[in-house]
């Protein structure tokens, strides 16, 4: 079968590669709803370091889909069965490192193609069923995932003395780590610190929303999450460090293009942990899956998703680019192409 | 129920490689027909396709079933006629045996060498056949079209934004098809190759479908060039 492959070539510019896909071993995903991503804007808009572009395009974006199974030779699926799919592929075992890890691990929209393709061929193990979360929800998955990567890294890492949790950042990354979070671990005051306050007015099932230059005096958190990103890192890591009490463990999210200076005088004094935490793995999709089954994540998710006009033609694919820069949180989108 | 009926009736002389007709040549990594019969099987709406074959070359396509197409069971061959609305109407026999007489049954007739065709489009002309009974994929003519009655001097030059160039599939609701085909003569029948013209000539509205300029028809040499190059492949001749 010849497989259309919708490629970004240089920022702004698609075009079509036409790949002959064998259908003996994977399973074959029609995509159905699609979610952007930060990253898949970086490249879109040029923003990576034309180094970076030059090794990676051309190349098809978006790493956040749902679709159904058109068929699956090993059996796992059935025809018609509505599946989220992982972009994370690891090339080898390994028990110790995640396999979002590990340096050999691809990851489909970063140096190959993701999922803007009329059909994607997966392995079996690299599909999640999504029965009972509608498409344009599912559609998150993997982002949804990535904070429960965060939170069950936080989880082993954080010492038990966890009354009150900060999360540094308003964007769509804060919003579902709260979700999750929530759910995961109701009895947590969570606190979220940010800019926007019509952003922060949506963090409604939250302990409370406080402005990042207006913390009330003596605030402080036993641990933290660190989502604010790009320019934000720096302020947002260097108010945890001031406000984190003794031995936090501080989960780190936001992606920076440019390296950030870390207090590192009073990281030692207080005994902090700074973890990274990124991607995911096949186990986070299934917790993830499992947490979008309950109808209030599912109301929650609902409030941060945009959902744009269907993609039917290469001209509309640069419209959900332009679209989603107009868009608080996350744009989702039917793909038809 | 919806039918796909893939249409490699012709022995290909134009192309003048070997002697094998052009939906058997490879293409990447498999022949041309494959490559269209399993965008086919791909799309779920599709109940059952049929492939109607020249009649010398049913035996290489059962043989090419039998060993690279995993659901060959959804899939029936059928000896082609003399032109393509004969083989068109081979089919459209075969399946009224097979699952007789409906008002609901469709068909989605398509060119075997045009393997580029794309899920959208198939199912868009599942919905444009259930919706209006017949229709047509076309792209809007890039070129000037020009008309010449005596093949020396121009007759006219329509207006280009009016002029489509017709792509496949085309897809119809089988009894329609059939009912407009009934009323022709022998001499009707001769001229009017196209299965759209049919519709055309007996005033049944055929909606337009949009197709795709990579939805190409593997016809000539340069083309089998063409898309072997946009495949990636190597060039067979």
């Amino acid at each position: 079968m010849i497989n259309h492959i919708y490629q970004l070539v240089s920022p702004g510019v698609f075009s079509i590669e036409y790949a002959s896909t064998d259908l003996a071993d994977k399973v074959i995903l029609r995509p159905r709803f699609m979610a952007l991503c930060h990253a898949d804007q970086r490249y879109f808009l040029g923003q990576r370091s034309q180094d970076v572009l030059r090794k990676k395009l051309p190349m098809a974006l978006i790493h956040e889909c749902c679709g159904r199974v058109l068929q699956d030779p090993t059996g796992t699926f059935a025809p018609g069965a509505r599946v989220v799919a992982i972009p994370n592929s690891p090339q080898s075992p390994d028990p110790i490192i995640s396999e979002n890890y590990r340096r050999d691990s691809r990851f489909l929209s970063s140096g190959y193609d993701g999922f803007m393709r009329e059909y994607i061929d997966l392995p079996a193990d690299r599909l999640v069923s999504c029965d009972g979360v509608p498409d344009h929800i599912a559609a998150i998955t993997e982002f949804v995932s990535v904070t429960v990567q965060a939170a069950r890294r936080f989880d082993r890492l954080a010492h038990a003395r966890r009354d009150r949790v900060g999360i540094w950042g308003d964007g769509s990354m804060a919003f579902v780590l709260a979700c999750t979070l929530r759910s995961l671990f109701p009895q947590i005051e969570l606190h979220v610190v940010g800019k926007n306050a019509r952003k922060l007015s949506m963090f409604s099932f939250v302990g409370a929303t406080h402005f990042a230059d207006d913390l009330p005096q003596g605030f402080s958190v036993d641990h933290a999450f660190e989502c604010a990103g790009g320019e934000g890192s720096y302020y947002a890591i260097d108010d945890i460090i001031r406000t984190i009490e003794p031995q936090g463990a501080v989960i780190l999210l936001g992606v920076s293009e440019n390296k950030v200076a870390i207090n590192t005088r009073d990281v030692l004094e207080k005994g902090l942990t700074l973890a990274g935490s990124s991607r995911s793995g096949r186990e986070d999709f299934v917790e993830a899956i499992r947490l979008m089954g309950d109808p209030a994540v599912q109301n929650r998710l609902n409030r941060i998703i945009s959902i744009d006009d269907p993609v039917c033609q290469m001209g509309d694919i640069e419209r959900v680019f332009r679209t989603d820069l107009n868009t608080p949180f996350k744009t989702v989108f039917e793909w038809r192409m | 129920m919806i039918f796909g009926a893939i249409l490699a009736g012709g022995t290909g002389s134009r192309m003048n490689i070997a002697d094998m007709p052009k939906q058997f040549l490879p293409l990447g990594d498999k022949p041309i027909i494959l490559h269209t019969l399993e965008k086919f099987l791909l799309c779920d709406r599709m109940d059952r396709v049929y492939v109607g074959v020249h009649p010398d070359w049913v035996g290489h396509m059962q043989d090419l079933l039998e060993r690279q197409v995993p659901q060959k069971e959804r899939v029936t061959l059928v000896p082609g006629g003399g032109d393509r609305n004969s083989t068109i109407f081979n089919i459209v026999d075969k399946i009224e045996a097979d699952w007789g007489q409906s008002d609901d049954h469709l068909i989605v007739t398509h060119d075997a060498v045009r393997p580029f065709v794309t899920l959208r489009i198939l199912e868009e002309n599942i919905e444009a056949a259930r919706a209006f009974g017949a229709c047509d994929t076309v792209v809007s003519a890039v070129d000037t079209i020009v008309v010449s009655e005596n093949g020396e001097t121009i007759s006219q030059i329509p207006d280009r934004r009016l002029m489509y160039q017709g792509q496949t599939p085309q897809s119809f609701r089988i009894s329609l098809l059939k009912k407009l085909y009934q009323s022709l003569d022998e001499e009707e029948k001769a001229i009017l190759t196209d299965a759209c013209k049919i519709c055309v000539v007996r005033q049944t509205p055929v909606r337009l479908v949009e197709g795709d300029v990579s939805n190409l028809k593997i016809t000539t040499v340069s083309d089998y060039k063409i898309a072997q190059a946009m495949v990636g492949g190597q060039v067979v001749d």
